[in-house]
């Protein structure tokens, strides 16, 4: 009798903790991703500063302009076709909505404002993520997975000095001009439906464009672009260089989880970093 | 004792809960070429990754010059590590870059050469590894042993002091497995390295090697000279080395050293004392030039062949053979008496100028430019023997006695256009 009762008991307890567990399991899963994130920024911050250290290496100049020329060179016609099309859609919206004010004359102004404040900065940084991200994720996870990083090594040649750093160099080079190729296209895109398709006066069009876009907010497009740059380069780099450690892949599952990251997380802070820096530069 | 080059104590290294090396303690000579064999997933490419630095052990010490990596500072480990070069088993060449980029690579981006002085090293280490015509190449547009040579001249192009080769001739054919590791102990030779090899390629390498190291079970349970391995009674010896020597015999025709002196153990056994038995020493003496004019491959198709002849001839009498050193073969043939073997040895002559030389050059015209032919000696020497004679004396005097017995004469490209 007693032994049944101690082994009700037991059960019972069992149960509970079970039950203690499925009602914990929630914030189980919510800590560890959270220490997980903690540390994937801390390895990524470190990863970062380490690369930045080799940026003025030797022979460094000849690798970063050729990562100008992939990075930004090469992105500049999609640059310009997404860029030239945003504005005429922006033109487009802006004059249909301001017309109901009489307001048209202030479309060159709000289509410049939104294109250098806000949309160059941010749909460029997509568009390179897009195009050069992933394949920057990619290449170095094929270099991680196949051991040209650790031949790097035995070599006695810094892997971050050789493949990450004129990446993230390159990255602050090219962010900026290309983000500048896009507002200035952006524009031109405005411009061609405004006033070429809606008929909109051009002196109006450009006056207002030259009368409200100051100084300060080219600048602060191009901190976001610079910005950005640094996310994307680092995200990138990261993802693709610790393509191996992953635990959700291995070999070529692994690069390819770690490019869709590097670019599912590098979109998800564009957005976040915009609006924090978007708010600090108001 | 001198002290060795590098010395594991101790050394234990996990991934996760999996324990891999459980307290290896080994020695590495200078100037040596040490082998470390054992069993697939043993854990032989983890014990050479930590030597360079790309793995580091959980527990125990791991010395250079009988100096602690863990008591160095960086820049004498940096120093210590910039002697080494590792051959990958899987090459990890850079597949966006050209044959000449890979092997340029270390002088690039360690060095403050000249354009002009890289070309030349370069360009030299690609001749000296027979890749001249692929110079310009993606490694994606080479063979595997191309691959090989790609991998080894750039591991030598910046004449380290060590080199590790993990697994050389993983996923080669017998013939190139051979000719990689003639080309080894070739260049080990020549440049005066010390070589550390992972390989599962015995015995060939015993050829090659001054020392073996036998890891199993996560442990180091043998080091030693190819010689002291005959004598070593061990579990590893049935499960390595006796499946491996099965797999040798049947992939070439040859029996290995030990299984050789077995047989030969076997075969004075079942005889009453005072029966002979030949021995023969065969020899290729221009080997080394094939090797330098027509390159490895050449050299091994040579061998190869001559091992074919020499099992086709002898095999039929009962005799059996094996590779003694790189360019020597000892054939025992029992019950036999000299006169006998001169005969087979004629008839062997004969049959091995007229089809082998034949089938020998058929391989080489694609590779023998004009005006560069090599014809190769056949040297052999014969002795006899008694059960109760010393196997390595009767081989010492079959050794004394080699002359020429025949010429593989060279057949020029031009003839063949004929």
């Amino acid at each position: 009798m007693a032994i049944n009762e101690t082994r009700q008991n037991r059960l019972e307890n069992e149960k509970k903790q079970q039950e203690d567990i499925l009602l914990l399991r929630p914030f189980t899963l919510i800590g560890r991703s959270v220490i997980n994130g903690v540390n994937h920024l801390g390895a990524a911050t470190i990863f970062l500063c380490l690369a930045i250290t080799k940026i003025f290496g030797r022979k460094q100049l000849f690798k970063t302009l050729q990562q100008v020329y992939y990075i930004g060179a090469r992105s500049m016609t999609i640059i310009m076709l997404v860029s030239l099309f945003t504005g005429m859609v922006l033109g487009l919206q802006s004059y249909h909505a301001l017309v109901k004010f009489g307001a048209q004359g202030a479309v060159g102004s709000l289509v410049s404002l939104s294109l250098i404040m806000e949309l160059g900065p941010v749909l460029t940084a997509i568009m390179i993520t897009a195009r050069a991200g992933s394949a920057i994720a990619a290449e170095i996870g094929i270099q991680r997975i196949s051991e040209q990083i650790d031949a790097l090594h035995t070599m006695q040649i810094n892997p971050l000095q050789y493949l990450v750093s004129p990446k993230i160099t390159a990255a602050f080079i090219s962010f900026p001009l290309l983000t500048a190729v896009f507002d200035l296209v952006g524009i031109i895109g405005g411009y061609i439906s405004g006033v070429i398709l809606l008929g909109l006066n051009a002196g109006v069009y450009t006056h207002s464009v030259k009368a409200y876009v100051e100084i300060s907010d080219i600048t602060n497009g191009f901190t976001k672009a610079i910005v950005f740059a640094l996310i994307v380069s680092t995200v990138c780099c990261y993802q693709g260089y610790f393509a191996h450690m992953r635990t959700d892949g291995r070999g070529a599952k692994a690069v390819g989880l770690a490019t869709t990251s590097a670019v599912v997380i590098s979109c998800v802070l564009i957005l976040v970093s915009d609006y924090i820096v978007t708010s600090l530069l108001m | 004792m001198a002290i060795p080059l590098i010395e594991f104590k101790n050394v234990t290294k996990r991934f996760g809960t999996k324990t891999v090396l459980d307290r290896v303690n080994l020695q590495i000579y200078e100037g040596e070429v040490t082998t470390i064999i054992g069993l697939s997933g043993s854990g032989k490419s983890v014990l050479l990754k930590q030597m360079i630095g790309l793995m580091k052990p959980e527990e125990g010490t791991i010395l250079f010059r009988g100096k602690p990596l863990s008591e160095m500072k960086k820049k004498e480990i940096i120093a210590s590590f910039a002697q080494m070069s590792y051959m990958f088993q899987d090459n990890a060449l850079f597949d966006s870059m050209t044959v000449y980029e890979n092997v340029a690579l270390p002088l690039v981006e360690t060095t403050n050469l000249g354009k002009a002085e890289i070309d030349r090293r370069v360009l030299a280490r690609i001749e000296q590894t027979e890749l001249g015509d692929a110079v310009h190449k993606y490694p994606s547009e080479l063979s595997g042993g191309m691959q090989k040579r790609v991998a080894l001249a750039r591991a030598l192009i910046t004449d380290p002091r060590i080199v590790l080769f993990d697994e050389p001739t993983s996923g080669q054919d017998p013939v190139r497995k051979n000719a990689i590791l003639t080309m080894i102990a070739q260049y080990q030779r020549k440049f005066g390295f010390t070589a550390i090899l992972v390989s599962h390629e015995i015995p060939d390498v015993y050829f090659i090697s001054n020392r073996i190291l036998a890891l199993y079970d996560r442990q180091i349970v043998f080091q030693g000279t190819p010689e002291e391995l005959e004598n070593f009674d061990h579990p590893f010896k049935d499960e390595v080395i006796y499946s491996l020597e099965a797999l040798q015999k049947e992939l070439s025709g040859l029996y290995s050293k030990r299984q050789f002196e077995i047989l030969n153990r076997v075969q004075m056994k079942r005889k009453e004392m005072g029966e002979k038995y030949c021995v023969i020493i065969f020899a290729l003496e221009e080997l080394n030039e094939i090797i330098a004019k027509l390159g490895h491959d050449a050299a091994q198709e040579a061998i190869h062949a001559m091992g074919l002849y020499v099992d086709k001839h002898f095999g039929s009498l009962g005799g059996f053979s094996t590779r003694n050193r790189l360019n020597e073969f000892i054939t025992m043939v029992p019950y036999s008496e000299l006169a006998d073997i001169q005969v087979v040895l004629q008839d062997f002559i004969k049959d091995f100028q007229e089809k082998g030389n034949n089938e020998i050059w058929a391989l080489y015209r694609k590779l023998v430019p004009l005006g560069q032919c090599v014809d190769l000696s056949i040297l052999a020497g014969v002795a006899q023997g008694r059960p109760f004679d010393e196997i390595d004396s009767v081989i010492e005097s079959a050794r004394s006695q080699q002359k020429e017995i025949g010429r593989l004469r060279c057949i020029e490209r031009r003839r063949e256009k004929r």
